[in-house]
């Protein structure tokens, strides 16, 4: 896989998202790997794992849901809507459902500022969000 | 044109994000149904957004007196509408009229949005028939050195936020490449559109992703760069895909690649995705990033113009700064410069979010008031509350009260108010807003988002945080409050880039304009949602 990036310069966090792409997270096993195969130290690709945020070292969990918590959708509620939604499944920021198969995220801006709450359940955004909705949306993700 | 008979009606209904954020795929599936129910012909166009948010999904419809547009629309509607002649644009439901017609769009002056929500994003036919490539044409028809003067001569200043010339800098990098005998030079284009309240970029890379290639041409042919990186952030995954294709489309007419339009010029872009850091938005941060490194920022000097990626000649300009390039180049440096004030030439493209009645993207020249901004196009608060505070130019810009807002946006008078253009964002809060709590994030997302290279950023914003805690919660309110002073102090003088030194800005504006806000609380609990 490697192969395929190995002609652009610069190509670590290229490798590193297409890698996460394919198996869903970046097992630390695999830095010891990608480090040999592109040359670099165990640290450097290490450094640039835990640097950006959506680079992870542990599976997702089935169901994600993120919500805004920037400035444009704080101005329309989003931290009312980030606690409730938090209380109703049962999971705070940063954290899962009991049962492991949602997890309750923050962002800081999905683009979307006029039409605030923002948040995204699986991938897509969704605007005007109301915590109604959004566990509208969990329910139907739910595998 | 009412009769069936005439052919396939042609329908747009936009693909961007927005406007599938509120429903617009649904409508459009709806839209397909009910003209297959009514027995009707139409060709559906995704289009990017007209950039009237709140009428989002918008639907247009062509007829004899041109397009006219429905919006918001519903899914659930689509098969009432059509039966009352939709399709026939019949004035019916939320029914607008002629779309050229309506007021908010027709007072504006569209350059970096003049395609955008008219063309379908993806068909370099559409392009070419909308003005494009005419400002390539010409650049190519003139030595690189001219295509520079001619955007010295324009005024156009750098959108990302600094507002730096953006000719002078091309001249820098042209030069540079002179200088050390040719070798590589690179063009970037900074995407990382990471500010709360902006989304311009966003929207121009879903509608019009042929104008950003196209201005990333000249760029290069000015500077002697065949290379060019778009740096695009993670959070924009359907802008990455228009684009990817948009950049095949573009090697496939020979736009892209080694001999651009049969010039003889040679360009390759790539498209290279961040990873969720909002700080890779700090252009040097953003380099080490392409260079596939963490991305903390780099001191300057050296400029990137000078040594930038790769340690190579580098221009590094925002996607709205390259995307004015093909007006300029098309219709000349003297018409672009004729618009705006002072130093503040041409036009900015505004974006009007947050607690605001008529949101989305106003593009008209520079001076227009902040007044007329919030109250003329935006109608105010979307809550119907009154406005207090007005957020202008993202995260790290000032709060303005409602009664300061008689301002003209130009970059010089925005900054002797203490107030600051950035990326063109405004952020509408009403009455409800507690602007101690707005302090407060401030300094809690840049602890959370500095990259960590330098101490009064790191450092500062996980103090700040703790000093607003304290003053909030009555703890030597004088004592901190003078200390939150020296600390905002520290964190401008002392940051290496704008992350840590312009995090004060919303900190010190809040404080100057709404101390009340900062007296004790009976309950001295912190904001909910904080990890």
């Amino acid at each position: 896989m490697v192969d395929e990036h190995r002609h652009e310069p610069g190509n670590l966090l290229v490798v590193l998202l297409d890698l996460q792409q394919r198996l869903g997270h970046l097992d630390p096993a695999l830095v010891p790997v990608v480090a040999h195969e592109l040359n670099l130290s165990r640290a450097e690709v290490h450094g640039v794992i835990t640097f950006y945020r959506d680079l992870r070292t542990t599976p997702p969990a089935p169901v994600r849901v993120r919500l805004c918590r920037a400035e444009a959708c704080a101005s329309v509620g989003a931290e009312a809507l980030v606690s409730d939604v938090g209380e109703r499944l049962g999971a705070r920021l940063g954290g899962t459902t009991p049962d492991g198969q949602v997890s309750l995220e923050e962002v800081f801006c999905l683009g979307n500022c006029a039409l605030g709450p923002s948040g995204q359940v699986d991938g897509r955004v969704h605007g005007r969000l109301d915590a109604d909705r959004v566990l509208d949306l969990v329910a139907r993700a739910r595998p | 044109m009412s009769a069936p008979s005439n052919g396939p009606v042609t329908v747009w209904v936009p693909r961007d994000s927005a406007a599938v954020s509120v429903g617009a795929d649904e409508v459009a599936a709806a839209l397909k149904a009910a003209a297959a129910a009514h027995g009707r012909d139409v060709r559906l166009v995704r289009t990017g957004t007209r950039g009237m948010l709140w009428l989002e999904p918008f639907v247009e419809v062509e007829t004899p007196a041109g397009r006219v547009g429905y919006g918001p629309v519903a899914a659930r509607d689509v098969d009432r509408l059509v039966a009352d002649g939709l399709l026939d644009g019949v004035p019916t439901g939320p029914a607008h009229g002629p779309v050229e017609e309506i007021a908010w769009l027709r007072d504006q002056h569209r350059l970096c949005l003049a395609r955008v929500g008219v063309v379908d994003p993806l068909s370099p036919d559409d392009y070419l028939a909308h003005g494009g490539l005419a400002g390539l044409r010409r650049a190519l028809s003139l030595e690189p050195a001219q295509v520079v003067e001619e955007v010295v001569e324009s005024g156009l200043r750098g959108r990302g936020g600094a507002g730096f010339p953006a000719g002078i800098k091309w001249r820098t990098v042209a030069e540079a490449e002179e200088a050390q005998g040719g070798g590589t030079t690179y063009v970037c284009c900074n995407a990382d559109e990471g500010d709360s309240g902006t989304f311009a970029d966003r929207v121009v890379l879903e509608g019009d992703p042929f104008a950003l290639i196209e201005g990333m041409v000249v760029a290069g042919y000015a500077v002697g760069a065949h290379e060019g990186y778009v740096y695009l952030r993670s959070e924009y995954p359907d802008a990455a895909a228009v684009l990817r294709r948009a950049i095949a489309l573009a090697h496939e007419r020979g736009w892209l690649g080694d001999d651009v339009l049969g010039s003889g010029f040679g360009f390759e872009l790539h498209l290279r995705m961040g990873a969720g850091a909002y700080i890779c938005g700090e252009e040097t941060s953003m380099l080490e990033s392409l260079e596939g490194r963490r991305g903390t920022v780099r001191a300057k000097p050296p400029i990137p113009a000078l040594v930038g990626l790769f340690g190579r000649p580098t221009v590094v300009n925002n996607l709205l700064t390259l995307v004015s390039v093909p007006a300029i180049l098309a219709d000349g440096g003297a018409a672009y410069a004729a618009l705006g004030v002072e130093r503040s030439r041409g036009t900015q493209v505004f974006q009007l979010a947050g607690n605001v009645a008529r949101g989305g993207l106003v593009e008209t020249p520079f001076g227009v008031t902040l007044h007329d901004l919030v109250h003329g196009w935006g109608g105010g608060t979307r809550s119907g509350r009154p406005l207090r505070a007005v957020q202008v130019g993202g995260p790290l810009g000032s709060y303005v009260p409602a009664d300061g807002l008689d301002l003209p946006t130009d970059y010089e008078a925005l900054a002797a108010a203490g107030a600051m253009l950035g990326h063109g964002g405004l952020v509408l809060f009403d009455d409800t807003v507690d602007m101690a709590s707005m302090a407060r994030f401030a300094m809690e997302f840049c602890a959370e988002e500095s990259c960590g290279k330098c101490t009064p950023c790191r450092v500062g914003a996980v103090r700040g945080v703790e000093v607003i805690d304290r003053i909030t919660a009555g703890v030597d309110p004088d004592d901190n409050l003078t200390l939150l002073g020296d600390l905002c102090d520290l964190m401008t003088e002392g940051s290496l880039c704008a992350m840590g030194g312009l995090t004060p800005n919303p900190v010190r504006s809040a404080l100057r304009h709404f101390p009340d806000d900062f007296t004790a609380r009976t309950s001295p609990a912190p904001p909910q949602g904080t990890p």
